[in-house]
């Protein structure tokens, strides 16, 4: 009686209809309208082939916010996964407070990108300019209002947010390893650092993959944070991804280029995604 | 000989415990700096946060009124309520309707089932982007551009990832104990109800968390579906007018900001031991 179809199908069916409707109907859609010049004001919009996909190519604004993208999310990799591992290292020291270091590395996370967005905003124009001031440290000055300036802040606050996350992820990695594995190497004469190189880096790897393309997937996704620091100020030259396919469909209403962008977007995200899953099962059998 | 050794060994470790527990406090000192200065500047006068940026809030430049003005031009009270009604409808929506799918798929194992498993793991990677634009028209079109129509929108949109964490913890539970509950006469409604959801509990908190810390903070998804509709406005959306029409008053924005970090930090304290061992435990199977 319990394993019967009807029974199979009543508990499915709430999840699977709200996620065509939601989810794979719209992807559906938006993929054919990707080869239209859909505006959002006309009823009809026509066919135009690939015309959307060579436009792009000659899109510098796009190209620009792919290349800015790429930057962040290249910088981030290193600032965020480096950051992670050392905070790991910290709190599974056995200290006083250490439990309560790892909660507040990680709080950052939880607050929404906008409102940390416009938290670093007011941190970077007001407070940096004040601390210029009594330091006389130039570079502290006029922050998001060049290109440099406005890269440096949205990697800052990615790292501020990301890195807590990350640092659950290496931890939960450091607490697999034996503790008679490091003091094997401890008899053996190994230091601090060697034993980091050749016995905890190389047994965290699995981490690190995951670490690696969980900060490549959110710094390409980033929108939030993107609009509420600097809105792409000045001149666009900080607008990422997300912000462009955004704009191209509100600002400038072409919303099959915007379409079409998307499905670039979905394409790289995706190989991101694909790689990783690779990866990780390939490194899960070295195990 | 042997003496001495040890007792260097136990001083290096407390030393090297002194030095640890420093590293900690100037690490969270520079977490905590941001969040730090933005209560400070947010008791200010407009003037002593011109004046005197850095510094705690004195007799002189010390006023509530930011937070009285930011109160009521945020509408914080009813943005407060949109947000926690919206949030907390979509999430036991989701964690409910999940784990009944999450359970189907795991014990119905057929072939349909593989294939909508995968369907749900896959779609993870479809960026927001994708689907924005159909959806909002699709939307427009069947009157959804309302409160009900962002929280179906938001079980669309959360199932997936739900699915396939609760997926994976229904795998690690022994049948036999369902099936000794169909042998004592349960149906199967009684079953899912009485006998597996109790078994998830720890997952489902999880879940929900996630989906609560996202749903919450979510600021794209209800510009394009609630932002015409003012009286439904939740907090991100004030947050992002309040910041289009007082861009230079600092003063009442920082007031603004802390009023709508502060219920997400009483919140974490409440659930850490969740989140933080949730993720630890999720991060790496």
């Amino acid at each position: 009686m319990r394993k019967n179809k009807i029974v199979f199908w009543f508990f499915i069916a709430p999840a699977i209809v709200s996620f065509l409707l939601i989810v794979v109907i719209p992807a559906v859609i938006g993929f054919f309208y990707s080869f239209t010049d859909w505006n959002g004001l006309s009823a009809n919009s026509n066919f135009v082939g690939l015309n959307n996909f060579t436009q792009i190519f000659v899109d510098k604004r796009y190209i620009h916010s792919l290349y800015f993208t790429t930057a962040v999310a290249f910088v981030s990799i290193i600032l965020i996964n480096s950051v992670a591992i050392l905070l790991a290292l910290l709190v599974t020291q056995k200290f006083k407070g250490s439990n309560f270091l790892r909660g507040l590395f990680f709080m950052p996370n939880l607050i929404g990108g906008l409102l940390l967005g416009f938290a670093w905003r007011f941190v970077f124009t007001k407070i940096f300019e004040a601390l210029a001031k009594i330091t006389g440290l130039g570079f502290l000055n006029a922050w998001l209002t060049s290109t440099t300036t406005g890269f440096w802040g949205i990697i800052i606050v990615n790292v501020w947010q990301m890195s807590g996350y990350m640092m659950l992820i290496y931890i939960a990695q450091l607490q697999q390893i034996p503790s008679s594995v490091k003091e094997a190497a401890k008899i053996d004469g190994a230091g601090a650092f060697q034993t980091f190189r050749n016995i905890t880096f190389p047994l965290i790897m699995p981490a690190f993959t995951i670490g690696v393309f969980l900060s490549i997937a959110n710094s390409f996704k980033m929108f939030d944070q993107n609009i509420a620091l600097t809105d792409g100020a000045p001149y666009h030259s900080t607008e990422m991804l997300a912000l462009n396919i955004y704009s191209t469909a509100f600002s400038s209403g072409q919303l099959g280029l915007a379409q079409a962008k998307s499905v670039i977007f979905l394409i790289i995200v995706a190989t991101v995604g694909v790689t990783q899953l690779i990866i990780t099962k390939r490194k899960e059998v070295e195990m | 000989m042997l003496n001495i050794k040890n007792n260097v060994k136990t001083g290096g470790r407390g030393f090297k415990g002194i030095l640890f527990f420093l590293i900690g406090i100037i690490l969270a000192l520079i977490y905590i700096f941001p969040i730090y200065i933005l209560g400070s500047s947010s008791f200010k006068t407009q003037k002593g946060l011109f004046e005197n940026p850095l510094s705690l809030p004195n007799k002189l430049n010390f006023t509530l009124n930011n937070y009285k003005s930011a109160f009521s031009r945020l509408n914080y009270f009813q943005s407060f309520l949109n947000s926690l009604y919206i949030t907390i409808i979509s999430v036991v929506l989701i964690v409910l309707i999940s784990a009944m799918a999450a359970w189907a798929l795991v014990r119905y194992k057929t072939k349909i089932s593989k294939i909508i498993f995968l369907t749900f793991a896959i779609s993870m990677l479809i960026p927001f982007q994708c689907t924005m634009l159909p959806l909002l028209k699709v939307a427009r079109y069947v009157n959804l551009l309302n409160p009900q129509g962002l929280i179906f929108m938001y079980v669309g949109y959360g199932v997936s990832l739900s699915v396939v964490i609760i997926h994976g913890f229904i795998k690690n539970i022994p049948e036999e104990i369902e099936e000794a509950a169909i042998v004592d006469g349960c149906n199967v409604f009684q079953l899912f109800f009485m006998i597996v959801l109790p078994l998830l509990k720890i997952i489902l908190i999880t879940v929900a968390i996630i989906n609560i810390m996202w749903i919450w903070n979510d600021f794209l998804l209800p510009s394009l579906i609630i932002n015409n509709k003012p009286q439904w406005r939740t907090l991100p959306l004030m947050t992002f007018s309040f910041f289009g029409s007082y861009s230079r008053r600092w003063d009442l924005a920082t007031a603004a900001l802390f009023m709508c970090i502060l219920p997400v930090i009483l919140f974490y304290m409440w659930s850490q031991k969740y989140i933080i061992s949730g993720i630890t435990d999720g991060s790496i199977k």
